[in-house]
């Protein structure tokens, strides 16, 4: 009877199963590497109608983001500013610029200038700016140093393991509520961060929810 | 074997230079890989729409509503409860006005939360023109915001409490009207707090408690 498998069949068996483990390791990996929200969303940056910056509106000039983001302390929304609320200035600052003809051709037409949504949470997803700022959670934590960013850039994952990871530990994050706005603020050089926190926790029972009715209702 | 080692090498190095690494800047709208219900036919704030003529979700009032004195979702079952901000009746509150003239007093109870928070407000909304102790130096002066008034200066202290208000609410020359940013009480807190600014300009060592003179620098 002849031989089904000649002498090489071992070695090209061998091969095989080699080849097979190492692409399949290498897509699965890939797959964790690009599918992660970390690669999708972090560093979205798309190209907004007038080259708006943060750097030199809150950063250099010191303005308070509160005076562009009204909403940020009373409801789920931050709200984008109105053209009003640049007109205040660019009337009489850059009044003839022309990277601010877009907002000008906004305020004489009234159209509203279409600004591109850079954070986007899932329509499924019940989150509120208000509880976060108002118990103590800085911008800062959820979207990385705005006050340097010429552009804003999508600086945090905002999935569900990254919104639970702190709902597990807010004390890592929580900061007196007045400062929520305030990118420089540090904990008192006497504690760490941790201990301050725990401290304002205790202080203002801050639970944060983990069931799954707190963010999906 | 060589081969398929090379080849595999090949086909990542294609792979990372293709899709590059995590966190670097792009403008590529996030990939959603199961769409499922991320995006509900809903109305979201400040959305797009496609049904209204101007695109905008989010309504004005046609021309010549008129405001009702109803109550709103702030009532209690069973013991509805009057939403003054409908009407808007109080014309001291909302306007600041009694009569044809202005309110000289501020209508809403002066504490010290109140202070605290018009200082918190100036601070935000007026510091960066008028500056923080009010004498028309902002931040803003130094790129071109010409004319900023001083508003603790001797001329101002004459003007009353609900002329500040109306400035406010509804500008004032140059000035654009600061409605929409600040709400109503809001601007009461500010005007308390600028009177309490106009006060620490005529302020004297002797003003201060006894206690905390010690702290007084030159
Ligand atoms: C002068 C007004 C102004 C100030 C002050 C300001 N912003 Fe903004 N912000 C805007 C405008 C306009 C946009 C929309 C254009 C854009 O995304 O760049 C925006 C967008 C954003 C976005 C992205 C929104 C999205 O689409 O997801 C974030 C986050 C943000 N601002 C945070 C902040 C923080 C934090 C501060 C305080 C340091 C701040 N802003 C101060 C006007 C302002
Ligand atoms: C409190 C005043 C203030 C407000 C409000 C404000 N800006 Fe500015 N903006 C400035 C100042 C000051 C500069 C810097 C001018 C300079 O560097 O000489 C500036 C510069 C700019 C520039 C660069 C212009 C150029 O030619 O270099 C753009 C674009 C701009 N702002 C857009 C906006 C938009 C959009 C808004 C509304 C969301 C806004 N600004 C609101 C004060 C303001
Ligand atoms: C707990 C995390 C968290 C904190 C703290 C936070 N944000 Fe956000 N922010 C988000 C998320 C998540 C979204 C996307 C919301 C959505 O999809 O509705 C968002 C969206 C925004 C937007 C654009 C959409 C909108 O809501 O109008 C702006 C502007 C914004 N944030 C500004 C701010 C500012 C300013 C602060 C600080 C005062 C702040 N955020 C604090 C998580 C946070
Ligand atoms: C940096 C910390 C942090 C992050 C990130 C964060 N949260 Fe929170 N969240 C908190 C804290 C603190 C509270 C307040 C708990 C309290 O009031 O006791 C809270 C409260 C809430 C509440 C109100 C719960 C209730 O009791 O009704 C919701 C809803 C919520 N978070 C949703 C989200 C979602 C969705 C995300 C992710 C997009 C998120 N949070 C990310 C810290 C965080
Ligand atoms: C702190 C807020 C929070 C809590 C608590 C929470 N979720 Fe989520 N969940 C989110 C966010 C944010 C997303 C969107 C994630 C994304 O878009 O990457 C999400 C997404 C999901 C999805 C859809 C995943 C997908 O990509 O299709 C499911 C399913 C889900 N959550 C189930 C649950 C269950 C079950 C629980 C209770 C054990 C729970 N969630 C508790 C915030 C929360
Ligand atoms: C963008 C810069 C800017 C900001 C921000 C601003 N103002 Fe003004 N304000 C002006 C200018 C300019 C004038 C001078 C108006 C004129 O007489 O043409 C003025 C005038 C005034 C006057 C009237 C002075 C008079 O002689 O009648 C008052 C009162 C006043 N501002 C109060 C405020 C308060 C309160 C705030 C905060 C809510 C504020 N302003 C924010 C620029 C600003």
């Amino acid at each position: 009877m002849p031989l089904v498998f000649t002498k090489t069949a071992d070695i090209v068996l061998g091969r095989i199963v080699v080849g097979c483990v190492l692409s399949a390791g290498l897509i699965v990996s890939g797959l964790y590497y690009y599918g992660h929200p970390l690669y999708t969303r972090v560093g979205y940056a798309p190209i907004q109608p007038v080259r708006f910056s943060h750097e030199q509106h809150a950063g250099r000039l010191g303005m308070s983001c509160l005076y562009c983001h009204t909403g940020v302390e009373q409801s789920s929304t931050a709200k984008i500013p109105p053209t009003q609320t640049c007109m205040n200035c660019h009337q009489a600052i850059k009044a003839t610029s022309v990277q601010l003809e877009t907002v000008r051709a906004s305020w004489t037409s009234g159209a509203a200038i279409p600004w591109e949504r850079v954070h986007r949470t899932p329509d499924y997803v019940y989150f509120n700016h208000a509880v976060h700022v108002r118990r103590g959670i800085g911008c800062v934590s959820c979207h990385g140093k705005v006050n340097e960013m010429p552009v804003v850039v999508h600086d945090k994952p905002l999935s569900m393991g990254w919104c639970l990871d702190c709902h597990r530990h807010p004390e890592e994050y929580l900061r007196p509520p007045d400062e929520a706005t305030n990118f420089h603020w540090q904990p008192p050089e006497a504690r760490t961060q941790i201990e301050e926190g725990r401290i304002l926790q205790a202080k203002s029972r801050i639970k944060a929810t983990e069931s799954c009715t707190g963010c999906h209702r | 074997m060589r081969w398929v080692f090379l080849g595999i090498a090949l086909l990542t190095s294609i792979v990372v230079s293709i899709l590059g690494t995590r966190g670097t800047v792009n403008g590529r709208r996030p990939l959603m890989l199961f769409p499922d219900m991320n995006a509900q036919p809903r109305y979201d704030p400040q959305g797009p729409s496609a049904f209204f003529a101007d695109g905008r979700v989010m309504r004005t009032p046609p021309s010549g509503t008129v405001p009702f004195g109803g109550s709103d979702y702030e009532c209690d079952a069973g013991s509805p409860r009057q939403n003054p901000d409908f009407l808007q009746a109080d014309d001291a509150y909302y306007r600041g006005k009694q009569g044809a003239s202005w309110v000289s007093k501020n209508p809403v109870k002066l504490d010290i939360e109140l202070l605290r928070r018009g200082r918190e407000r100036y601070d935000i909304h007026c510091a960066v023109c008028h500056g923080a102790t009010g004498t028309g130096a902002g931040v803003m002066t130094k790129f071109g915001m010409v004319g900023v008034a001083s508003i603790t200066d001797d001329l101002h202290k004459l003007m009353s409490d609900g002329e500040y208000f109306n400035v406010i609410t509804n500008g004032k020359g140059r000035m654009m009207p600061y409605a929409p940013q600040v709400s109503v009480r809001d601007r009461w807190a500010i005007v308390a707090y600028i009177r309490a600014l106009m006060r620490s300009q005529s302020g004297r060592p002797s003003d201060i408690p006894e206690a905390l003179r010690g702290e007084l620098k030159r």
